[in-house]
């Protein structure tokens, strides 16, 4: 399955990534981008993630899996800084959160949220270029440079042809790709999605993991997604972060993680693996 | 760029000619050669003193006040992200009318009736600031994100409690005193006479919102994404309910409770020049203060010599533009 793609909008893409990333990466880039030191996440009395020391290297796309309440979301957030552990730390490129201040951590991380809710009526382009808004002095309007990379962001998410559209007459999976464009166009290094493919069909599922994949790959993203399709999980991801699955958090390579075992009991329910070819497909059992 | 600076033009135009009209109509009309001069070197004549004396004070309230409510009006659907709230959503105004009307129920002079229209706002204001803090800070609980709900429930809330006081003044005042009530609850600009404070107000809450412009655009894409854009959520939803509510309590309190430019003012600019608050924000105050000054020359000079109140006016013209655009509204969406 291939994207379609304009060769000149990749490269201008890759171009725009260098100059960012050259510039904001420390020096020690064996660094986790992202990083946790005995994360604890509490819900009233109900422990979410306990003792959670997780690593998201440069070139990793992890899957955050695990069952509805497990604490996907509340995990992305604190991750993005919009919630405060009940103890341990988050390290973004090695320092923590709260040191950050606002508006530079903006520069490195971002966060798709799960629900996109707009009030009022705006062109799509519109929406992608607030995602420049920290790479902006405070004066300054957005440049040619800027419109670009928006527009790249939206072809990158197939949505080039919908720039014009408002996004309140948009359908319910346009408008999580025009969310996607506007994370993109934000130019992160380290890259949270809220099940950034729940809307999407079938064809826009692999057009987004095929994009979020290459820009680990190969622009040195770290990629943290929670997702509910295993298969597609399996399939893009490098690492995965399974939780609910007893009190410690699984977390690891993408192989030795997603097995019946842990899925199962994440999931309250057996699941089974099935062989196709060099595929290998979890069915609930 | 040039279509900005265009329309930019263009509302200044229509602000410069509201204010011509404004101040050359009336029971005695001022001709346009007259007016400049007039206006720059008043000499002795009835026409110098009917302009500087009554019309200017007059033409520059009304403007600063339409300019506060769509304003305040702008700010306010950005706030509680529904382009349905008004100025008064949070019952500003409704304080005010208890303050103003229990003033004049003493039988204290104009003064104090705005002393206690300004009182009455800022404890409506200060009272919904106490309640509603913890849903200000409150920015990323359960995934919802939205405190909206809840501080629009308690604006509604105290609204109607206000307005169960204004109905027992109501029915407890003495004959005399039941038209001059009744014509501040309309809106009115007849008493204004000092027109630069509302002005002054405008002026300020424009410098205030302009900085932080962009940052309004990127909270309408919701708290989370906001913050995670590098917007400093809790802190800029303060000064933004802050800044809203002062400008209506200056504005209420200038005027009486005018409704509909809070509301109608910036859903038509929102058509017509697109939701970038950079824009909105300023083209508000213009269009907002030539709209009220328009419908106040209208409401002195319709039915001379007898005055109607302006808030009858902008309702006969907001109702039917603000019915338009919803229907219009259902029908392409």
């Amino acid at each position: 399955m291939r994207s379609p793609s304009r060769p000149e909008a990749e490269t201008s893409i890759a171009l725009h990534e260098a100059e960012s990333v050259s510039a904001s990466l420390p020096p020690a880039s064996s660094l986790p981008l992202l990083a946790t030191r005995n994360l604890a996440l509490r819900v009233g009395s109900r422990a979410l993630v306990e003792g959670l020391s997780l690593q998201v290297g440069a070139g990793e796309l992890w899957c955050l899996i695990g069952a509805n309440g497990s604490g996907k979301t509340t995990l992305l957030h604190a991750l993005a800084g919009l919630r405060q552990p009940d103890a341990g730390e988050v390290l973004l490129m090695g320092r923590p959160l709260q040191a950050w201040p606002l508006e530079e951590a903006a520069l490195h991380r971002g966060l798709l949220p799960q629900n996109l809710h707009d009030a009022f009526s705006a062109r799509a382009l519109d929406v992608v270029l607030t995602g420049r808004h920290p790479h902006l002095a405070r004066w300054a309007l957005e440049g040619q440079r800027d419109m670009q990379i928006a527009r790249d962001a939206l072809h990158a998410v197939d949505m080039a042809e919908m720039a014009g559209r408002d996004v309140l007459t948009l359908s319910g999976g346009e408008r999580q790709r025009v969310g996607i464009a506007a994370l993109l166009a934000q130019q992160p290094s380290v890259l949270l999605l809220d099940e950034p493919v729940a809307h999407l069909d079938l064809r826009h599922q692999l057009v987004v993991l095929e994009h979020l994949s290459r820009l680990a790959r190969e622009q040195r993203k770290g990629v943290l997604l929670a997702i509910h399709d295993l298969n597609l999980a399996h399939r893009f991801a490098t690492h995965a972060l399974v939780l609910g699955a007893g009190l410690q958090a699984c977390c690891g390579r993408v192989d030795d993680v997603m097995n019946e075992a842990t899925l199962g009991r994440a999931f309250g329910h057996p699941v089974a693996t099935v062989r196709n070819g060099a595929q290998t497909l979890f069915v609930a059992a | 760029m040039a279509k900005v600076l265009c329309n930019g033009l263009l509302l200044l135009g229509l602000a410069l000619a509201a204010f011509v009209i404004a101040l050359a109509v009336g029971s005695q009309p001022i001709a346009l050669p007259d007016l400049l001069r007039l206006l720059l070197w008043p000499d002795v004549s009835t026409d110098a003193q009917v302009l500087h004396g009554l019309r200017v004070p007059r033409a520059l309230a009304a403007f600063g006040t339409g300019g506060l409510l769509a304003l305040a009006g702008a700010l306010m659907q950005v706030l509680l992200r529904n382009p349905l709230a008004d100025p008064y959503v949070l019952g500003v105004s409704g304080g005010a009318a208890v303050g103003a009307l229990g003033a004049g129920l003493l039988g204290l002079g104009v003064v104090l009736v705005q002393a206690g229209a300004f009182a009455g706002a800022m404890l409506s204001i200060v009272f919904i600031f106490g309640l509603a803090r913890r849903d200000l800070s409150r920015w990323s609980a359960n995934g919802g994100n939205e405190m909206a709900p809840r501080l629009l429930l308690s604006g509604v809330m105290l609204a109607a409690l206000w307005s169960a006081l204004i109905t027992l003044m109501l029915l407890l005042a003495p004959e005399g005193r039941l038209r001059g009530m009744l014509f501040w609850l309309a809106g009115d600009l007849s008493g204004s006479d000092a027109g630069a404070l509302p002005m002054l107000v405008l002026a300020l809450g424009v410098v205030v919102c302009l900085p932080m412009a962009r940052q309004l655009n990127v909270l309408l894409r919701g708290p989370a994404t906001a913050q995670t854009l590098g917007v400093p959520v809790v802190a800029l939803r303060r000064k933004v309910f802050v800044v809203a509510s002062l400008a209506a309590a200056v504005a209420v309190t200038t005027s009486g409770s005018v409704g509909f430019v809070g509301l109608v003012v910036p859903h038509v600019l929102r058509l017509w020049l697109g939701n970038d608050q950079r824009v909105l924000l300023p083209a508000c105050a213009l269009a907002g203060g030539s709209m009220l000054l328009i419908a106040d020359t209208a409401a002195r000079s319709l039915v001379a010599p007898q005055q109607l109140p302006v808030g009858v006016i902008t309702a006969l013209l907001g109702v039917p533009i603000f019915l338009l655009l919803l229907s219009r509204r259902g029908s392409s969406a």
